[in-house]
């Protein structure tokens, strides 16, 4: 088969393969669908609340993708930081590693009382406090692990840190990065979710799924987690996309 | 031991390097680790300095302080007249792993020291430098590919490329064909021996590869066990015109001989001559 055709046609096929399956399990068991919705009870659930679809899956997209980059932005200080200075490693790492340790659900009433109905606010924090973990260490170990001959390489010819840091070290962590940041996409998400699940203010697909509970509307339960699984898998990609343009030199050739 | 530095009432030979009783230890948890003890060295202009010793004995601490990396204890580098205290532009450096940065082309990494060393210098003309040495180790045609993408002595051919390519006046080499087969080993000292022809510089090279330091070398130094002193300075006594053959003459084997004897001596261990009387 024609390798582009492949990378679309296998993956497509996969996940045809997988709703079949659900479907399969739902008929099998005779499932009702208080218990489990099947596939095809989501069509009519998507096109009953297309509209809040949209208007709540772009309030958790956005709130995610801004989490996400104040999530990059700090991350990769807190990493540049980590990476130059041993000392600052080893007073950062327990910190950032117990904080990490904390359920992020238990941050959520912490938060909502602090921030008091700064709804965008909550959710953008609390995705941000969930993501940038991954990006903080990866940066840090990519840059304190470069090897010392790239430095001396420079570093002979009298060339200042920073010189060094934009020709070398950061280009070189790029890959380190971009696995972190797929990590961190799908951590985000999580993180908005739970604020818009626990904290009720009606907003976002995090609502409309507490709102299939309450109504005992099975069905748009089903289709926001499909919806989420689908927003994630976009965002995911946009961080595959970036990945190619900037660190593609990374990628071997298949063998 | 001392080359002579001044022939009388002639003008002097300039060393270009100079390292006067330098003695480095490096601090360890298990209290100071002593590598280099008062040694001594001096390379003239254009010259070729190769350093044996035995391994761990401080032939990397050695390039490092004559690149100005780093700062010894006690004791002097000087290059060109002046006292190294820090990093200058003058100085190339090729290693054993060529760390040439994956995400340039070959032709972009060869270009590197010249952003740093001349930014003013126009693209066209740093490209035709480049090419002008990828041209002399054979790379031309590789000049787009990733690094990844080329063998490992072909890369090290890149890194020696990039080590020169803003003409600096002292090339330091730490084991660069340390990792490369035999055959290619012997391709790039030839590749090397061609470069020098072109390029005026002074080079030390660090090797533990006893035929390779005669076949390049002007002069051979042989640094003690650690810490390192200057244990004996062999002059290379070979036509400049050396080919592969000319390591394999009985003047050649001869001073093969005298090295892997100091060699023994500075591992610590008797010589052949020694355990037979």
């Amino acid at each position: 088969m024609n390798p582009r055709l492949q990378r679309i046609v296998v993956p497509l096929a996969s996940i045809l393969g997988f709703l079949l399956f659900w479907e399969a399990l739902v008929w099998v068991n005779n499932w009702p669908k208080y218990k489990m919705a099947a596939p095809s009870d989501l069509p009519a659930a998507f096109w009953r609340y297309r509209v809040l679809f949209f208007e709540m899956g772009w309030q958790t997209l956005w709130r995610t993708v801004a989490g996400l980059g104040i999530a990059v932005i700090v991350g990769t200080l807190f990493g540049m930081i980590m990476g130059f200075s041993r000392i600052a490693r080893d007073a950062l790492y327990p910190l950032l590693v117990g904080f990490n340790a904390i359920p992020k659900a238990t941050l959520v009433p912490v938060i909502a009382l602090m921030f008091i109905g700064q709804h965008d606010f909550n959710t953008v924090l609390l995705a941000f406090l969930i993501s940038f973990f991954p990006i903080a260490v990866s940066v840090g170990i990519g840059l304190s692990t470069l090897e010392p001959e790239y430095r001396d390489i420079l570093r002979s010819l009298g060339a200042s840190k920073i010189t060094i840091f934009r020709k070398i070290a950061l280009p070189k962590t790029l890959p380190e990065f971009f696995g972190a940041l797929k990590v961190a996409v799908t951590l985000a998400f999580i993180g908005t979710n739970l604020v818009e699940i626990v904290s009720p203010h009606g907003r976002g697909l995090g609502a409309l799924f507490k709102s299939g509970e309450t109504n005992g509307d099975y069905p748009l339960m089903f289709a926001v987690l499909i919806a989420l699984a689908f927003l994630g898998i976009v965002l995911y990609y946009a961080v595959v996309a970036l990945e190619r343009i900037f660190a593609g030199w990374a990628e071997r050739a298949a063998s | 031991m001392a080359r002579a530095l001044c022939q009388r009432g002639a003008s002097c030979v300039t060393n270009l390097i100079e390292i006067k009783g330098v003695t480095h230890a490096y601090q360890t948890p298990q209290g100071p680790l002593p590598v280099l003890d008062n040694l001594e060295l001096a390379v003239p202009e254009g010259e070729f300095a190769a350093v044996v010793g035995p391994s761990g004995c401080g032939k990397s601490t050695l390039t490092r302080l004559v690149a100005g990396l780093m700062r010894p204890d006690q004791g002097e580098v000087w290059l060109h007249g002046s006292l190294v205290k820090s990093p200058r532009k003058t100085v190339g450096m090729a290693f054993q792993n060529p760390v040439l940065l994956e995400w340039r082309t070959i032709l972009q990494n060869v270009i590197l020291p010249l952003e740093i060393v001349a930014p003013q210098m126009p693209r066209r003309a740093r490209i035709a430098r480049a090419m002008e040495l990828l041209d002399l180790v054979g790379l031309v045609g590789f000049e787009h590919k990733r690094p990844s993408e080329l063998s490992g002595g072909m890369r090290q051919r890149a890194s020696l490329c990039r080590a020169i390519v803003h003409k600096p006046d002292v090339l330091i080499m730490d084991e660069p064909f340390g990792a490369l087969d035999a055959f290619t080993r012997e391709d790039l000292w030839q590749t090397m021996r061609d470069l020098r022809r072109q390029e005026p510089f002074t080079c030390v090279l660090i090797t533990h590869d006893l035929r390779e330091s005669v076949f390049l070398g002007d002069q051979v130094i042989v640094l003690s066990g650690r810490p390192a002193r200057t244990q004996y300075v062999l002059d290379v006594d070979l036509p400049a015109d050396r080919t592969i053959e000319s390591i394999y003459t009985p003047e050649a084997s001869a001073m093969l001989a005298i090295l892997r004897e100091q060699i023994q001596i500075a591992q610590g261990r008797p010589t052949a001559q020694r355990a037979a009387s």
